[in-house]
């Protein structure tokens, strides 16, 4: 059962719990920190754009954590909050709606005016990355509280299915959600169908670069992963506390309650339906919040992007770090990120030339995660890094158990 | 108490309206149904015929979903990507191992073979995966075997990109391309044979279930459980013949669907898999005569979706078929002709 020396397990188990929670949080931190020193090249082990990648699935993952983690919701439509997050910073941070040119804070690009050679700001809507954060993640909570009104009263399994529906259906409806044709050019288009809204414009650094006289550059420059790394960073940070708050708060606790059983939970006084709705409003703030990092950082808006396995990949992170721990949440979106955008290929790669073998390990994706998925509800249920309150039921039934073994 | 009262008083009044609703949704179908015939008669016919052969599909892969739910209460996510294996199976067996690409008697003779070898590799196939993955976890928290079975779909998945390639493949039919015309209306030779073989598969399984033995302890599992423990039946062999009975029918399903449509891709199951789910809430999970009319209900609004006069179009298949299962779900989650189950303290 256990890889940890006996010892080890019980010098750390006499630690203070604060600094059994501190002492990882700081390894982590550091970790982190240090994350663009240690990437590699492109065809390393760690480009940096993985890295970044690994930062904003760590936000969907905690996003995905707080509903299916805290409040046992299944959620397989995840991904249509990120859809939701994507396309309002689609929507208001580029040049689609060519007809009109708002512009708020914004760090959007110049074009030159072809009658007077003048640089003059691009056509369409263009509002500051900070204040589009905000409104996606906005947005995205009212959708969740409005796909989650109606199917929250249903059973579990049920709930998983009409997840999944809408999960679906919101990806085909922005797909067709353009409506022009050969013959009637003018019609309606809200999201470009499958082409896609972009390039979106980059992330503005507002008042740093006045506080700094200019030395911090207007804008965070596309191929600038770095920085886009830090600014995610520091969000990913802000939502670990957040998540941390939430969990020991009268709310996390009211999940917790209605995660272990509902009819329990209702006959002690927890308002079934407003918990509920609660825990999907906020995880799908997360998603929105993060789809919005996420659109930034690919640059483009593309509906295809938004399929069941990118909510079967978030799932997976959770359910591989441990359901209803934040920590495990944040290890299991990076390491899945990892083999999704680097790892396969990179080992695929080592063990070709190691062993003369011609294998292309990113075909066995799917099964990949659906293994790490089916191994880990059979023999880990509780993830890598299991919640506290898991271990210790865990240990409690292990205590019952040995009772009741022994003959009186 | 007072709250208990008031929140009781409260569930009943949104019945009404969620009722009202419901009908509103209904009588909106049924008017769309008589614009598309009274536009349309000859081409509704047409289509209606091409939904029944499509629907007795569904049917087959409905009656999958429903007997392991309602057996184990497990939404078997798994089950739509088995038809895909099978589909890919079969066509892999037909073309390649016995070389029938054309119509003529031989190919029918061996369509039949390959079939068979569709419906035991299917069979096969679920038993394996419920010994394996869903067994053990029978008495876990319910989310557990849930997310089990989406992980099954996607190893699944991965075994069709292996086998069919991640692209979709054209495949050949031995059934005859040609149209027969009944009043003036083309059906074609393929959907009157997807009927004749499924019409007495249907009823095979109706028999199966209502009238052996077998099928007693069927019911007496999907029942109670440890009572059927109690009363000497084996359940975890009754199980397995369960999802061996499944698979089976997802395997002629999956057969059938290539002589059809003459393609198959890794993710046809998820999609298909789903669309039968909702034919299955729609007749009611657990309710084998509904899922085979909720199978056929659903297959001809999909294809008057498709091709109907005022349908929406191809397109928008996925919205219709979805909307159709939550709508379903959220207002009559018995089905069609179920009763609201109370659930069980």
């Amino acid at each position: 059962m256990t890889i940890i020396p006996q010892g080890a397990r019980s010098t750390w188990n006499s630690l203070p719990p604060v600094a059994r929670t501190a002492i990882p949080a700081v390894l982590l931190m550091a970790l982190a920190i240090a994350g663009p020193q240690l990437a590699s090249g492109p065809t390393g082990w760690l480009p940096i754009t993985t890295l970044v990648f690994c930062a904003v699935y760590a936000l969907f993952s905690m996003g995905l954590n707080i509903v299916v983690g805290y409040a046992g919701l299944l959620d397989l439509g995840y991904v249509a909050f990120f859809l939701f997050g994507a396309y309002v910073a689609a929507w208001l941070m580029s040049d689609f709606w060519y007809t009109r040119s708002i512009h708020i804070l914004d760090a959007a690009h110049k074009v030159i005016d072809p009658t007077t050679h003048q640089p003059v700001s691009a056509q369409g809507i263009h509002l500051s990355f900070w204040i589009v954060m905000v409104v996606a993640a906005l947005v995205a909570a009212i959708g969740g509280v409005i796909i989650g009104w109606p199917t929250l009263r249903l059973k579990s399994d049920y709930l998983a299915l009409v997840t999944l529906g809408f999960g679906e259906i919101l990806p085909e409806v922005f797909r067709n959600a353009d409506f022009r044709t050969v013959s009637n050019p003018d019609a309606l288009n809200l999201t470009n169908g499958t082409k896609g809204i972009g390039p979106l414009d980059p992330i503005g650094n507002g008042f740093l670069r006045h506080l700094t006289n200019g030395v911090i550059p207007k804008a965070v420059t596309p191929s600038d992963y770095r920085a886009k790394y830090y600014i995610i960073l520091i969000f990913v940070v802000l939502f670990v506390y957040v998540s941390i708050k939430l969990r020991g708060g009268k709310l996390g606790r009211a999940w917790l309650a209605i995660r272990e059983d509902e009819l329990a939970a209702s006959l002690m006084g927890v308002p079934l339906m407003r918990t509920k709705l609660w825990s999907y409003a906020i995880g799908a703030a997360a998603g929105g919040f993060a789809g919005t990092f996420y659109a930034t950082t690919v640059g483009i808006v593309n509906v295809d992007t938004f399929i069941f396995s990118f909510s079967i990949i978030i799932l997976c992170a959770v359910i591989l770090g441990g359901m209803g721990n934040v920590w495990g949440a944040i290890v299991g979106g990076v390491v899945i990120t990892w083999f999704n955008y680097t790892g396969l290929v990179w080992i695929g790669e080592k063990m070709n030339s190691a062993l003369g073998t011609k294998v292309k390990l990113k075909d066995y994706e799917f099964g990949f995660f659906g293994m790490i998925l089916v191994l880990m509800m059979l023999f880990r249920p509780q993830g890598l890094i299991p919640a506290a309150r898991q271990k210790q039921v865990q240990e409690l039934e292990r205590q019952i158990e040995q009772q009741e073994v022994v003959p009186t | 108490m007072t709250s208990a009262v008031a929140a009781r008083g409260g569930r009943l009044a949104k019945l009404g309206l969620v009722n009202s609703v419901g009908l509103v949704f209904v009588g909106l179908g049924i008017a769309w149904l008589i614009w598309n015939i009274v536009d349309g008669p000859r081409l509704f016919a047409r289509l209606l015929v091409g939904g029944l052969s499509n629907g007795a599909l569904f049917a087959l892969i409905a009656l999958g979903y429903t007997m392991v739910y309602g057996i184990i209460e497990l939404i078997n996510f798994a089950h739509g990507d088995l038809f895909m294996l099978g589909a890919v199976m079969g066509a892999i067996m037909l073309e390649q191992w016995f070389g029938q690409t054309k119509s003529s008697p031989t190919g029918w003779i061996l369509l039949a073979v390959a079939m068979l070898g569709a419906m035991a590799f299917c069979a096969a196939v679920n038993v394996v995966i419920e010994r394996f993955a869903y067994r053990r976890l029978r008495n876990a928290p319910k989310l557990a075997p849930l997310i089990t079975a989406v992980g099954v779909s996607f190893i699944l998945q991965n075994i069709g990109i292996r086998i069919n390639g991640s692209a979709p493949h054209s495949r050949t039919s031995v059934l005859p391309t040609k149209e027969i015309s009944v009043g003036g209306v083309g059906i074609r030779v393929a959907y009157i044979v997807v009927i004749a073989i499924t019409v007495p598969l249907l009823l095979f399984m109706t028999w199966l279930v209502q009238k052996t033995k077998i099928g007693k302890a069927m019911r007496a599992t999907a029942q109670d459980r440890d009572a059927a423990r109690l009363m000497g039946i084996d359940v975890d062999k009754i199980i397995s013949f369960t999802f061996a009975l499944g698979g089976a029918l997802a395997g002629a399903a999956g057969m059938l669907f290539v002589e059809v449509n003459r393609r198959t891709s890794y993710d046809l199951g998820f999609r298909l898999g789903l669309i039968a789910f909702t034919a299955a809430v729609l007749g009611g999970v657990g309710n084998l005569l509904g899922a085979v009319i909720g199978g056929v209900f659903i297959g001809v609004i999909q294809a008057l979706n498709d091709g109907a006069p005022h349908g929406l179009g191809q397109e928008w298949t996925q919205t219709v078929m979805f909307s159709i299962l939550i709508l379903m779900i959220i207002f009559r989650p018995g089905g069609l002709f179920g009763k609201h189950a109370q659930e069980k303290v």
